[in-house]
């Protein structure tokens, strides 16, 4: 195995796989991309169309010649293939890798003496706090409202989403809502290292503390208080069912926005359905030291296994934001490019864009496009 | 206003000794059974010239409020409903033990009366007592929020055919204002979820569903993360769905729900939910439609009280100046005389009105218009005198 492929000394890793303040700390050049260098990357297909989606992204890469490796796991709460051993050496693969590209693990709705579901607990351990997604029109696909680009950014490790409940008295359940400075404070940072790195005008804070005093309150005042260190970005906030109204009527109105764990799903998968679907939004999820790519908007979509159906163009755009990550910016636009010139030419279409074509038709397409650009 | 009413109680005895009287048309407004909903009969009642006026408590509100409550009661004599008004106000004072209350004379009203059409009110920030709409809600315990979001042809919005209907419990579940410092820095707050609340807002979405012949209910929740909470919301839901099998019952994650609502709207009827979920989905749907300036909304509370309001704000600045729009307020009275079983009346009004809407020749600001307040009404007024 050559020394790029392991990862590289600490000091590599940093400059390269970590998001905004690290990299801007970096005083190294980047180092030339190697044409037999792999990279490895954890994968991780999930439930429901997952696997086809992987399956997709492994087609393009090897058509496109992508240097990158990928190492599997199957872990799945629903097919009872989840335990605490494979959840461990899926950790450590993913810490050694830093990068990794997953579907969707899908929560059972029975209560199975767990209230925190595999997907969280992922998250949780890695400290996965902030994920990102973009929400960008397609060009030659028009929705409803057409050119949006936005930036969804929401805090993933706290708030509604503790798995802190307790029946108090039968009949009377409690769930619990935790907010924290640490975390706001570190989601406000965040979004707005992330809106200067990408050359974005203004940030927008949604909340609900009108209601949620506290906490909400807590939250806003996290972000105002961050705002302050940035001038150039504009900073505004506003209320969530006010946001989730503008949003259908005037969504132009918005650039980044910033939110808590239950408004950011709602918000994520509301502007993934702005756009054309769950099947074209690809998005992210950033820690410290790693990074995850996936899907915006994050559903298993079980209806659709084995029928061949599913959309792969989130999951490619996803991919290809990865290979951007990894410096191989040259595969990325590649792939990139590739998937967007298929669905602006219109004529190979998934059922959810309204075409009858199936998701193989589809990728062949891709790997068609990939083909015919020129070589130098 | 107490003028006209008479005229039209002299009015109808006198059409009352004009005609042949109709055994059939004796019966009496039914009392029964306001807290499920309006009647399951929709057709054109027989013009009851024995029927009696109903008293209403209208609680104008502040800002745009009294322009727009008149504006409805001007309406409504044009198309002579038999509705008297009693108007009050509702400023908090500070009953005996402290605690904030509305007046007194106000919760008698109400509770006499049952039914209420209320315009916007404001709470003003520093004044120290909870928000009035609050306070109304504690008085009279109002667990369901209603809100119908139908497509108004002449007022185009990106979306077409939306016709849905959002139930929200409104006493418990993330608004339930509990919170805690725990620490400097570490917040939580409490998502309360009980059987009893969860049980009351099922029955009384399926009760909604059949009497307003809606085929299906849709129950949305985030069971898969809140399991123990939301788990309950919905098993009450499937219990609710057992009792009544003519309503076609299913269940959506929030997510998902939001995902297909911006893509096709029209796949969702009637939509159940607890309190922050149905906040943002029925202001979601609202947008849908047009905004809040269109959407009607109502209350129901326990022992039969019913509130109907508009969801707008007061809008200060254009208070007294005759630009409201008032067919929030409208639409919300034409539910409250569907729930009171007055179909006719209601159905009348609302043809009128969108009728108004769809010719554009008057509109108001809001809607892309450039008349007055006044101008809009009177057309409304003139549209439905024609209908007679």
């Amino acid at each position: 195995m050559t020394f790029w492929g392991l990862g590289g000394p600490k000091w590599w890793q940093q400059a390269s796989r970590s998001v905004s303040i690290s990299a801007s700390l970096s005083r190294v050049e980047s180092p030339p991309a190697r044409a037999d260098a792999t990279f490895k990357v954890t994968m991780l297909p999930g439930d429901g169309v997952g696997p086809e989606l992987m399956t997709a992204v492994k087609d393009v890469f090897k058509a496109g010649d992508v240097p990158v490796e990928f190492d599997e796991f199957h872990l799945s709460e629903v097919q009872n293939m989840a335990s605490e051993d494979k959840l461990e050496e899926l950790l450590s693969s993913m810490k050694n890798n830093k990068v990794a590209i997953k579907g969707k693990i899908h929560t059972p709705m029975e209560f199975k003496g767990e209230l925190a579901s595999y997907e969280m607990r992922l998250r949780r351990k890695l400290d996965l706090f902030a994920n990102v997604v973009h929400v960008n029109s397609l060009p030659g696909y028009s929705t409803r409202h057409n050119n949006l680009d936005l930036v969804i950014i929401r805090e993933q490790t706290e708030g509604e989403y503790s798995s802190l409940e307790h029946e108090s008295v039968p009949g009377v359940i409690e769930c619990l809502k935790i907010i924290t400075r640490a975390k706001s404070r570190r989601i406000a940072k965040f979004a707005f290292d992330y809106a200067t790195k990408k050359g974005r005008n203004k940030v927008t804070a949604v909340h609900k503390a009108n209601i949620m005093k506290l906490g909400d309150g807590l939250f806003l005042q996290c972000c105002a208080e961050v705002a302050q260190l940035y001038p150039k970005i504009k900073y505004e906030n506003i209320i969530i069912d006010n946001c989730c109204m503008q949003l259908v009527q005037n969504p132009y109105q918005f650039d980044v926005l910033v939110m808590p764990n239950l408004y950011g799903n709602i918000i994520d998968n509301l502007a993934a359905g702005l756009v054309g679907g769950a099947g074209v939004v690809p998005g992210e999820s950033y820690s410290a030291e790693y990074a995850v790519f996936e899907t915006g908007a994050r559903h298993p979509f079980a209806q659709a296994v084995g029928r061949n159906i599913a959309n792969p163009t989130a999951m490619l755009l996803s991919a290809a934001n990865m290979l951007r990550h990894l410096n191989l910016e040259y595969h990325s636009h590649m792939v990139s490019d590739a998937v967007k010139r298929v669905i602006k030419q219109g004529k190979v279409r998934t059922r959810d864009l309204g075409g009858y074509c199936t998701t193989g038709d589809f990728v062949h397409a891709v790997v068609e496009n990939l083909r015919h650009r020129p070589n130098y | 206003m107490a003028g006209t009413a008479w005229r039209s109680a002299i009015r109808n005895v006198l059409r009352m000794l004009g005609l042949t009287i109709n055994g059939q048309d004796k019966t009496k407004p039914q009392e029964v059974s306001r807290v499920l909903g309006s009647f399951k009969n929709g057709s054109p009642q027989p013009r009851n010239f024995i029927r009696e006026m109903q008293t209403v408590t209208l609680i104008p509100g502040d800002g745009i409020g009294p322009e727009i409550s008149n504006a409805v009661m001007k309406i409504f004599e044009a198309a002579n409903a038999p509705i008297e008004w009693e108007e009050r106000n509702v400023t908090a004072i500070k009953g005996p033990g402290g605690k904030w209350m509305i007046p007194p004379d106000a919760k008698e009203s109400m509770d006499r009366n049952k039914i209420g059409l209320k315009g916007p009110l404001k709470t003003p920030i520093a004044a120290g007592h909870p928000s009035m709409n609050l306070l109304l809600r504690k008085t009279f315990d109002l667990y369901a929020n209603v809100r119908p979001c139908v497509s108004i042809e002449g007022y185009k919005t990106p979306y077409t055919d939306v016709n849905l209907v959002t139930i929200r419990e409104n006493t418990e579940g993330e608004y339930s204002g509990i919170e805690h410092l725990i620490v400097d820095g570490v917040v939580q707050s409490i998502k309360l979820i009980t059987e009893q609340a969860s049980e009351r807002i099922a029955e009384y979405a399926f009760e909604y569903a059949r009497n307003n012949q809606r085929a299906s209910v849709t129950a949305v929740h985030k069971a898969n993360i809140m399991r123990m909470s939301d788990g309950l919301f919905l098993r009450k839901c499937r219990e609710a769905a057992e009792k009544h099998k003519d309503v076609k019952f299913t269940e959506m994650y929030l997510d998902t729900v939001c995902l297909n609502m911006v893509q096709d709207p029209t796949q969702f009827d009637v939509l159940v939910m607890p309190n922050l979920y149905g906040d943002i989905l029925s202001d979601l749907c609202a947008g849908l439609i047009g905004g809040l300036g269109v959407t009607p909304s109502g209350n129901i509370g326990a022992n039969g009280v019913a509130i109907f309001e508009s969801v707008h704000g007061t809008a200060p600045d254009i208070a007294g100046k005759d630009f409201a729009n008032p067919t929030a307020l409208l639409l919300s009275a034409v539910m409250m005389l569907r729930h009171m079983g007055l179909h006719s009346h209601g159905k009348k009004i609302e043809t009128a009105c969108f009728d108004t809407i769809r010719d554009k020749k008057v509109l108001t600001k809001d809607l892309g218009g450039n008349s007055k307040c006044s101008e809009f009404t009177e057309a409304i007024c003139q549209k439905v005198r024609d209908m007679d």
